[in-house]
């Protein structure tokens, strides 16, 4: 089932489509299993992994801290080497702008590299709207366009998909049986992407990162179809979101070791281009026009909201992704937006203001922190999900069942009391049900859990209730103390107050 | 010196034997505990969820329970994690967030306090099983406790302890996520299950109860029950010869 065809309304429902597609299962396990070993070996290999990251986290965090100012100067800089940078405050904005170029050129085709703002912004088909054909040349983008579909992972857009779906794809495509072979089905893109190339009026790329102090483009890509792109169709349009910015290059060595290793652990991706203008005199190729595509789009809500501020830091390397125990089973599709996994099911409601616009993402996640784990610029994700689940509750869109559900836990957990006799009453409602101290009844709000699990019955006694008779028992069994026990927690109550005095001084000084 | 015990909702409810098996231990080695009866539960399921207002009204009971305590010790990483969170929680109630910094500070979880606090890695069990150990990721992950239960379990005589493959994982727990979002928690558990069952352990161990009910209950569901215990209970049944 592609994405386009589902009418699944909620993250819940398309979860369960994909959770009934063991194709999509399977691929998705392979890969991502594939890419979080070789960022983990990756990480080993680098060394002083923690601090690449912490300094990684700092530099991303003043960046935005800053990003008015490293804005003007990233478009400063880029205006004086001759490119047109323009600002779009919505994906309308920038739709109209890409537009309006390409119909002042009378472009009839784009060569597209891979860029997941272009995706955010449903490009393609806005420019199929005004007859100009955009033709993705990634691999991975070109099989999920060729499949009419978005992709489901933010660096291996096609990752849904198994060998023989793509050489099927790839078969129609070129009207004659391929090979399965990865050299085959390579070998017929590429020559199929090479006269795109060579033919199109219009070069398109993404941007991972926007150097200010030179106002310079830094595109990482594997399949040199980006560098191809960027330097022979004869005007570039290069899109990118607003937080993309890093001050120096000296900055770009810290991304540079970060992103290909968190991403796919490559100690560098294949090609990696740093752009500055358009074609000079003299140079060998080039586009005559460079226009940037600066797009906020929902990003500068995050700016100022010391919860979500660190969102922008994200620098799209898709790890979050490939340690997802969730992403691993229901693949990316289910989240129902262009950026899936963790940092999708944050992105996605975070960039709209309207929570009645939210829909249940947030809740698509047991909040294990692998994700946090794995990112390169340590953006806690699973804080964020809390975060956004509390918003919404905030604001009275909750459902009216959890909600009182909730009142009545905070009833019985905010008083000891209450809290025995619930489990008292408890224990008489769950009798009729329970056989040999399991309930397996998929009955009220237990059925989500009984599909899958048996529950267990209350204890006969709970702990509260037996600690009177516990506590008389433990009385005689005390031991001594054993050799060192009592030194062992002074020590630690003397190391607790000591740190609460340098916890005093830091907090005065 | 007061030592006193932060049960969890969970096990006091439902696996009283857990909070009993840890002050066995520890009354074994001379610590004396003490229960405070006006915990409830740490506010998490209502924290997660998005209801801070009723966490706040369950997290309370645990800042007057332990007020006095000069330790708390605990079952459940997750938990103790939870007590890490109030400091947003009560970020807007100075006397409350104070409580909380004091309870943060001396609260640890049960395999942490043994091995860190107590110095005490050998506590002379024998448990001649093959057994498997599933690191729940709040206890693990988030609050970094990864060695201790390991130091604790590869001194237990006779224990044969098996690697669980992808043992760093989530079992698919996740409190209201197992209900709300049933399918995707029933995939996660499942692919958990498979690989405990791929080990051939005679004994699943954590130190979760939330993680090991959501395990067990599955395994059971597909009918290849397991023994399922936490940490205190197969290191106290390893001592007492129980």
């Amino acid at each position: 089932m592609s994405a386009a065809e589902t009418t699944a309304k909620t993250v819940k429902e398309r979860a369960e489509e994909a959770l009934r597609d063991d194709f999509l299962r399977q691929s998705v396990r392979y890969t991502t299993d594939r890419l979080r070993s070789a960022r983990l070996q990756a990480a080993r290999d680098q060394g002083n992994w923690e601090a690449w990251r912490e300094r990684g986290r700092q530099i991303r965090s003043h960046t935005i801290a800053h990003l008015d100012y490293y804005l003007n100067q990233f478009a400063e800089n880029a205006r004086a080497n001759g490119a047109h940078v323009h600002f779009a405050e919505t994906a309308e904005e920038a739709v109209r702008i890409v537009q309006a170029i390409a119909q002042r050129k009378g472009a009839r085709t784009v060569a597209k590299s891979k860029s997941m703002v272009t995706e955010e912004l449903h490009l393609n088909k806005a420019l199929e709207d005004i007859g100009v054909q955009p033709i993705e040349t990634d691999l991975g983008e070109y099989i999920i366009q060729l499949a009419g579909e978005t992709p489901s992972h933010i660096i291996i857009p096609s990752i849904h998909k198994t060998r023989r779906q793509v050489a099927d794809l790839l078969s129609r495509e070129a009207g004659e049986e391929l090979p399965t072979d990865t050299p085959s089905l390579a070998g017929f893109a590429r020559r199929r992407l090479r006269e795109v190339f060579l033919t199109a009026d219009i070069g398109m790329t993404g941007c991972n990162f926007a150097i200010a102090e030179t106002g310079s483009i830094v595109v990482f890509e594997n399949e040199g179809n980006a560098r191809m792109v960027s330097t022979v169709p004869k005007t570039q349009i290069t899109l990118m979101g607003m937080e993309r910015i890093i001050p120096t290059w000296a900055d770009l060595e810290v991304m540079a070791t970060l992103l290909p290793r968190s991403a796919t652990g490559q100690r560098l991706t294949v090609y990696m281009s740093g752009i500055s203008g358009p074609r000079r005199e003299g140079d060998g190729d080039g586009p005559e026009e460079l226009h940037i595509v600066i797009v906020d789009n929902g990003r500068s809500l995050q700016l100022g909201d010391p919860e979500f501020q660190e969102l922008l830091n994200c620098i799209r390397c898709g790890a979050c992704l490939n340690v997802c125990p969730v992403y691993r089973h229901i693949g990316g599709h289910a989240y129902g937006s262009t950026y899936s996994g963790p940092i999708g099911a944050v992105l996605k409601p975070a960039f709209k203001k309207n929570i009645l616009e939210w829909d249940d993402v947030a809740d698509a996640s047991s909040l294990c922190g692998a994700c946090a784990e794995a990112c390169p610029v340590k953006i806690p994700l699973h804080d964020m999900l809390v975060y956004l689940r509390r918003r919404k509750v905030e604001a009275g869109r909750a459902k009216p069942p959890e909600a009182l559900g909730m009142k009545a836990y905070a009833a019985v957990m905010g008083d000891a009391g209450r809290f025995r006799r619930a489990l008292k009453l408890g224990r008489l409602g769950m009798k009729p049900l329970a056989r040999d101290g399991f309930i397996r009844a998929r009955i009220g709000p237990l059925a989500g859990w009984t599909r899958h699990r048996v529950f267990p019955v209350l204890a006969g006694q709970s702990f509260r209730e037996r600690w009177a008779h516990l506590e008389r028992e433990l009385e005689r069994e005390l031991a001594p103390a054993a050799p060192g026990v009592s030194e062992r927690l002074e020590e630690a109550l003397r190391r607790r107050a000591e740190k609460r005095e340098g916890g005093v001084e830091r907090h005065g000084g | 010196m007061k030592v006193s015990l932060f049960i969890t909702c969970l096990c006091d409810a439902f696996y009283p034997r857990v909070g009993e098996a840890m002050v066995r231990l520890l009354a074994r080695h001379g610590i004396r505990t003490d229960f405070p009866s006006a915990q409830t539960c740490c506010g998490q399921p209502a924290f997660n969820s998005g209801y801070w207002e009723e966490a706040r009204a369950a997290a309370r009971t645990l800042l007057d329970a332990f007020e006095d305590s000069d330790f708390v010790v605990s079952p459940s990483g997750s938990c103790v994690h939870m007590l890490h969170r109030y400091r947003e929680l009560f970020r807007d109630d100075p006397a409350a967030l104070s409580k909380a910094e004091r309870l943060c500070e001396k609260t640890y979880e049960f395999a942490r306090f043994f091995v860190e606090v107590l110095g005490i890695a050998d506590l002379g069990a024998k448990f001649p099983h093959r057994v498997t150990y599933h690191p729940s990721c709040h206890g693990s992950r988030l609050l970094g406790v990864r060695d201790e239960p390991m130091e604790l379990l590869k001194r237990v005589e006779g224990l044969e302890l098996v690697p669980l493959p992808y043992a760093e994982d989530c079992c698919g727990f996740g409190g209201t996520f197992s209900v709300k979002m049933s399918e995707i928690s029933g995939a996660m558990v499942g692919e958990k299950a498979d690989h405990v069952l791929e080990t051939e352990a005679e004994v699943l161990t954590g130190s979760d109860m939330g993680c090991l009910m959501n395990i067990g209950g599955h395994l059971r569901h597909r009918g290849r029950p397991l023994r399922v215990m936490h940490l205190a209970e197969l290191l106290y049944e390893g001592v007492s010869g129980a």
